[in-house]
């Protein structure tokens, strides 16, 4: 983590209007060379549902994880103007990840793999109880608190995921591909829970995904990325109001809107392969 | 329905379906039906050995073959019963011998294995001379041990201990290498000690890797407590079942051999049920090896 890009926080009186989290000229360059992103820069407000949207090797994934504070940059700066009492351990506490697999403990029950982050914290069993059962009830999972991952189902396995990333509270929520490998009945329920949850709780959500239709669905803000070397291209504002149900995919805005996305889409992948 | 409602229906029957197939087992023919399954599973091993007892002894009979060649099971069975006091004063010093070393090897094999984990360093220094002590043939060592070693006892335990250290020692550090790289940075995000990190995360994701490795320790700890025997070349009292099968061999006692022969094997069967056991009952629970596959 690039402990001296963290800047103090701003004056609290600008604090709400301030960008949760703000990147500047972002490059990142793997040891084998190739530069997975270049010159980023982007701004994610409070209450945000953003999305990342490109082909694969856009750099999308590493982004979210430079955000995350996995892996330091190159160069560039990522600053926290949102977040007040700036300082790394403080960030880092307010950021729920969901990585493309579930990533649960195949050991450990429900229960445990929800309590982990808690339990890192020092948080005893007994304790983080309450906090556990509620986070389980928010994906529709309490029955399940005693079941062992191979016991659910890809889409189960996936709640238990995001109820472990909800649990410490969160204010941003990272989400890399979460409903990539599930099927598409599947992807469509989830897509709406995750949206229920966002407008009943307020978090800031940054999704990465290679679905126009999904980042459409969800999104107030896409972020269109290119590969070679992975740069944002251009970026559209989805301004059709939540709450956002069924009927929305079927919906003219809908189909007007991933046209667009769409194409914003080629247009990327088109000035990446002419280059 | 709400989509929450029917993932949580869908559930639901997921769990009453495997509740259903836990708690009645009647509904597979190709275990067969319960109780006869059972019943088969334990007679056809039986048989099988009470079999291949009256082929022996019938054949010893008929071809009226000399004891000091092949002693007939009767002749076996009685040798074992005469020299009971001799055979298991043997056989609790090897079983010592075997079960210390096995106990070292894994806090060793185990110990060393996580020392190895913290550093790339550590592990460059040291796994060449794990492998240096696996790959020498333990026998060409134990004259030197002998010198070594105020005992012969305590230079038998060493040959078993360099023997099963290694399986120990290299299934535990592969386990604890192979930790999913996406949970390592969920504990990283979460800021986790590195001591929480082992004991949350590899220790556990290690431990199907180590079982793995004591079931083969056990068995060899076993073989190496005989052969470290057979090099030390120990005698009179206090020896091993090694020293009375060799003994058994100069005075042509067959069926004593036979006899020692049988409790080694008995041994061996026994510790590989146990360590077999030990892991089915950490694992059931979660790791694929030990969980009844349904379909």
């Amino acid at each position: 983590m690039n402990t001296a890009a963290i800047a103090t926080a701003p004056d609290p009186t600008t604090a709400s209007h301030a960008p949760l989290v703000s990147l500047r000229g972002v490059s990142k360059t793997f040891s084998n060379g190739t530069v997975a992103l270049q010159n980023m820069s982007l701004d994610i407000g409070e209450r945000e549902f953003v999305s990342l949207l490109g082909p694969s090797g856009c750099g999308k994934s590493t982004a979210l994880r430079i955000i995350a504070g996995l892996g330091d940059t190159t160069s560039g700066t990522i600053t926290w103007p949102g977040v007040r009492d700036d300082t790394t351990a403080k960030s880092r506490h307010e950021i729920g990840f969901v990585f493309q697999e579930p990533t649960l403990m195949p050991w450990a029950t429900v229960f445990n793999n929800v309590w982990l982050p808690l339990r890192l914290r020092g948080v005893s069993r007994s304790a983080a109880r309450g906090d556990v059962m509620e986070a389980l009830g928010m994906v529709g999972l309490e029955k399940f608190a005693d079941s062992y991952p191979r016991e659910l189902s890809g889409g189960m396995k996936m709640r238990v995921s995001i109820a472990r990333a909800l649990i410490t509270r969160p204010k941003l929520l990272l989400m890399d591909e979460p409903f990539a490998a599930l099927d598409e009945i599947t992807r469509f329920k989830l897509n709406n829970d995750l949206l229920h949850l966002w407008e009943k709780f307020g978090w800031t959500v940054i999704f990465v995904t290679h679905s126009v239709f999904e980042s459409v669905y969800l999104s107030s803000r896409i972020v269109v990325m290119a590969s070679r070397p992975g740069r944002v291209i251009d970026e559209l504002a989805i301004d059709a109001p939540y709450p956002r149900e069924e009927e929305f995919r079927t919906s003219s805005i809908y189909n007007e809107y991933c046209r667009k996305t769409s194409d914003a889409l080629h247009a990327a992948m088109e000035g990446s392969e002419h280059r | 329905m709400t989509a929450v409602e029917a993932e949580k229906h869908e559930g639901e029957m997921a769990r009453t379906s495997v509740q259903d197939l836990s708690t009645d087992e009647a509904p597979r023919p190709a275990e067969a039906g319960s109780a006869t399954g059972r019943w088969l599973r334990f007679l056809i091993p039986v048989l099988m050995l009470v079999g291949l007892i009256v082929v022996w002894q019938v054949y010893v009979m008929v071809y009226d073959v000399p004891h000091y060649i092949l002693p007939s099971p009767v002749r076996v069975a009685q040798a074992l019963a005469a020299d009971w006091p001799v055979l298991l004063s043997a056989l609790w010093v090897t079983l010592t011998i075997t079960l210390k070393a096995l106990v070292i090897a894994l806090v060793g094999g185990v110990a060393l294995a996580i020392l190895m984990a913290q550093s790339k360093w550590i592990e460059l220094a040291l796994y060449p001379y794990a492998v240096i002590l696996q790959v020498t043939p333990v026998v060409a060592i134990a004259p030197l041990i002998l010198i070594y070693t105020p005992t012969t006892q305590a230079a038998i335990l060493i040959c078993a201990w360099i023997v099963a250290f290694f399986p120990v020692l290299s299934n535990t550090t592969q386990g604890l290498r192979s930790t999913d790289h996406n949970l390592l940075n969920l504990f990283e995000l979460y800021r986790a000690s590195r001591w929480q990190t082992l004991i949350f995360l590899q220790l556990p994701n290690a431990l199907p890797y180590f079982l793995a490795g004591l079931r083969i320790a056990g068995g060899l700890a076993l073989i190496a407590a005989v052969v470290g025997e057979f090099a030390a070349g120990t005698a009179g009292a206090g020896s091993g079942l090694a020293f009375r099968l060799l003994e058994s061999q100069y005075r042509l006692n067959i069926p004593r051999l036979f006899g020692a022969l049988i409790l080694l094997s008995l041994t061996g069967v026994l510790i590989f049920a146990a360590t077999s056991l030990v892991s089915h009952l950490l694992l059931r629970k979660w790791h694929e090896s030990a969980v009844r596959r349904e379909n």
